[in-house]
C-alpha cells in the first residue's frame, strides 16, 4: 500500500513539472519558427477575419431563429429537427444533390484527369490551345446561359428545331421545365462546365513533375504509357490529385446557379432543387437565415466526410 | 528525348480523335455564343434555327453599349473598377497565399497541422450563408462601398493557399536545405528558390484568382451600394435580366466577359511553356 502511494505521489509531482515542460518546449518551438508564424501571419489574419469568422457565426446562427431584423433568439436544435425530420423539400434537394455527386462529379474528376493526361502528350503549343478549348466554358462563368437556348421550350430552340427535322420529335418539348428530363440536362451542363479548377491544377501537375523519373522508368523497362501513368505520374502526382479531389466533391455538392438559371428557381416540383438552392431559398427569399445556416451546416458534414474520405483514399496530405 | 520511345502510333490517333471529338462538343455552345453575339435581330428569331451566323451585324454591340449608356456612371469606369479588382486581388492572393503555404508545405511547427486541416476544410463550407456574417465584419470595419470589400476577402481565400501548398510539398528538401547553407532567410528561400520550381502552380492560380475575381458577381452586390464602385459582371447582369429581347444583347456579353480572361490565359500558358523549355524539376 505504501509504496503504491509513493509511487502516486512521485508520478503525480513528475507530472507538473512535466506539463510545464512541455509548454516551455512549445514555447521553444514557436520562437524557433516564429519566421513561419511571420509568413503565415497576413494570410491568417485576413483568413480569420473572412473566413473563420463568418463559418463560426453560421454555426452558432443554425442554433437560433435569425430573420436578420429581430436579434437572433436562441432555440437549440429545433432548425436541424425539422430540417431532417419534417422537411419532404429538402429530401427531394438531398436526391437531386446526391445525383451530382455520385455521377457528374466522379465522371468530371476522371474526365478532367484522363484528358489533362491525353493533353500533356501534345506538344507545348498545341497543348497550350487544346487546354484553353477544354477550359473556355469555365473561363466565362456566366456563358452557361446559351444552353436556355439551345434547349429552348419552343420550336425555335436548337435541339427541338434539330429533332423535329429528323422526325424524332412532332412537338417542341419543354425540355428544361419537364421535371423528367430536366436534371439530366443540367448535369450534361455541369459537366461541360465542370472541367475548371481540377483540370489546370492536372495540367500543372504533370509539368512539375521530375522529367528525370520518365528517363530512369523507360530504361527501367516501362513498356507503354499507361504503365508510365500507373507506376510513375499517378504517384507523384499525388499532391494535385487530392486537391483536386476535394474540390471536385465541394463544387458538386454546391450545385445551384447552373440548375436556377436553366431550370428555374423554383424549379417545377422542385426537380431541379439542389440543398444550396434550398439555402437560398430560405436565406433570400424567406429571410430564415437560422433555417439556412442550418442546411449550410449539414451540406458542410456531408461534404466534409466525402472530402475526408478522398483524402484518406489519396493518402496524400 | 529518350522519353517518347514508348509511344504507340495507334495510341497517338485514339487520342487525337478522342480530344477532336470531345474539343467540338466543348467549344459548340462557345462558338454558338459567339454566332449569336453577331446575328442580326431578324436571324435570331429565323424559323429553323441556323446555328452560324450569316449576315454578321455589331449592332448587338451598338445596343449594349447604348443601354449602358443610360446609367448613371460611364461604361468604362465599370471596366476600370474590374480590372482594377481583378489585377489587385490576383496579385495580392498569389504572394500572400504563397508565404502562406511555403511553411504549411515544407516544416513541422506547434500548429501547424491544425491551420492547414481547418484551411481545407473550410473549402468545403458554402460559401453563401456566411455573406451575411462578412457583411457585418466589413461594416463593423468600415469597408463597405470600398475597394477592399471586394478584393481582401478574394485575397484570403483557401483554394489558392491549397492549390500552392500542394505543389510546395513536392519541393525537394535538399534543394531548400541547399539555399538556407547559402545564407537565405526564410522569405529569401521561398522567393528565389521555391517559387521559380512552381511555376506553374502560381501561373495557374494567377489564373484562376483572376477568373475568380473578374466573374464575382456576389460580392459587388452584397458589399457595394455606391454605382461608381461596381463591377462589369455586375452592370451586364442587369442587361440579361432584360429578357428574350435583349437576346442579341446578352450574347454580345457573354462574349465581351470572355475576352480579358482568355488573353489572360494566353499569356499565362505562354510563360508555361517558356517554363518547359527551360528547366524541369530536377533535384
Amino acid at each position: 500500500m505504501q509504496t503504491q502511494t509513493g509511487l502516486s505521489v512521485s508520478s503525480n509531482a513528475a507530472a507538473r513539472p512535466d506539463f510545464s515542460q512541455k509548454l516551455q518546449r512549445l514555447w521553444r518551438d514557436m520562437k524557433k519558427n516564429k519566421a513561419m508564424y511571420g509568413l503565415m501571419a497576413p494570410y491568417m489574419i485576413l483568413f480569420t477575419l473572412f473566413t473563420v469568422l463568418p463559418v463560426a457565426t453560421s454555426i452558432f446562427l443554425s442554433f437560433t431563429y435569425y430573420n436578420i431584423i429581430e436579434p437572433p433568439r436562441f432555440i437549440g436544435w429545433e432548425n436541424y429537427k425539422l430540417l431532417l425530420l419534417d422537411d419532404d423539400v429538402f429530401l427531394i434537394a438531398v436526391k437531386n444533390t446526391l445525383m451530382f455527386a455520385f455521377i457528374t462529379g466522379p465522371l468530371s474528376y476522371f474526365g478532367a484527369l484522363l484528358l489533362a493526361w491525353f493533353i500533356n502528350e501534345l506538344k507545348p503549343k498545341v497543348r497550350a490551345v487544346a487546354t484553353l478549348l477544354f477550359y473556355a466554358p469555365s473561363i466565362s462563368a456566366n456563358v452557361f446561359f446559351i444552353w436556355t437556348y439551345i434547349f429552348q421550350a419552343d420550336s425555335y430552340g436548337f435541339v427541338n428545331s434539330s429533332l423535329m427535322r429528323l422526325g424524332i420529335i412532332k412537338e417542341p418539348v419543354a425540355w428544361l421545365q419537364k421535371p423528367e428530363y430536366n436534371l439530366y440536362i443540367i448535369m450534361l451542363v455541369a459537366l461541360w462546365m465542370s472541367l475548371g479548377t481540377g483540370f489546370l491544377a492536372f495540367i500543372a501537375g504533370f509539368q512539375n513533375i521530375d522529367k528525370t523519373l520518365y528517363e530512369a522508368g523507360a530504361i527501367d523497362g516501362i513498356k507503354n504509357r499507361w504503365q508510365e501513368l500507373y507506376l510513375i505520374t499517378l504517384p507523384s502526382m499525388a499532391p494535385q490529385l487530392v486537391f483536386a479531389a476535394v474540390l471536385q466533391i465541394a463544387a458538386s455538392f454546391a450545385v445551384s446557379d447552373v440548375a436556377a438559371q436553366l431550370a428555374g428557381f423554383p424549379s417545377p416540383l422542385y426537380s431541379a432543387h439542389t440543398i444550396v438552392l434550398h439555402m437560398v431559398d430560405y436565406g433570400n427569399i424567406r429571410y430564415e437565415m437560422g433555417y439556412a445556416s442550418a442546411i449550410a451546416v449539414v451540406l458542410f458534414s456531408i461534404t466534409v466526410a466525402f472530402g475526408q474520405f478522398a483524402r484518406r483514399v489519396i493518402k496524400a496530405d | 528525348m529518350p522519353v517518347k520511345i514508348y509511344r504507340s502510333i495507334w495510341g497517338n490517333i485514339f487520342i487525337f480523335i478522342f480530344l477532336g471529338l470531345l474539343a467540338c462538343f466543348m467549344a459548340l455552345p462557345l462558338v454558338f455564343t459567339i454566332s449569336m453575339a453577331f446575328k442580326p435581330i431578324d436571324e435570331l428569331f429565323l424559323y429553323p434555327p441556323r446555328f452560324f451566323v450569316m449576315k454578321p451585324t455589331l449592332k448587338n454591340f451598338r445596343d449594349l453599349f447604348s443601354i449602358m449608356g443610360n446609367s448613371l456612371v460611364p461604361f468604362t469606369r465599370f471596366l476600370f473598377n474590374s480590372i482594377i479588382i481583378g489585377v489587385i486581388g490576383t496579385v495580392g492572393h498569389v504572394i500572400i497565399a504563397s508565404m502562406a503555404a511555403y511553411p504549411l508545405a515544407k516544416k513541422k511547427f506547434p500548429g501547424s497541422t491544425i491551420i492547414f486541416q481547418i484551411i481545407v476544410l473550410s473549402l468545403m463550407f458554402n460559401a453563401y450563408v456566411t455573406g451575411i456574417p462578412r457583411f457585418v465584419i466589413l461594416s463593423k470595419l468600415g469597408w463597405l462601398n470600398d475597394y477592399k470589400a471586394l478584393i481582401l476577402p478574394g485575397v484570403a481565400s483557401s483554394l489558392g493557399l491549397y492549390l500552392m501548398r500542394q505543389f510546395m510539398t513536392q519541393v525537394p528538401d535538399a534543394y531548400i536545405e541547399s539555399a538556407r547553407i547559402e545564407g537565405a532567410g526564410e522569405f529569401r528561400t521561398l522567393w528565389y528558390a521555391v517559387m521559380p520550381l512552381v511555376k506553374p502552380a502560381w501561373l495557374t492560380l494567377s489564373l484562376l484568382s483572376f477568373i475568380g475575381f473578374w466573374g464575382d458577381t456576389g460580392s459587388p452586390a452584397l458589399y457595394i451600394t455606391n454605382e461608381a464602385l461596381k463591377t462589369l459582371p455586375l452592370a451586364l447582369s442587369y442587361i440579361q435580366a432584360g429578357g428574350i429581347a435583349r437576346t442579341g444583347a446578352t450574347a454580345a456579353t457573354g462574349l465581351l466577359m470572355m475576352i480579358p480572361p482568355i488573353l489572360f490565359f494566353i499569356l499565362s500558358q505562354s510563360s508555361m511553356i517558356d517554363t518547359m523549355k527551360t528547366a524541369g524539376l530536377k533535384e
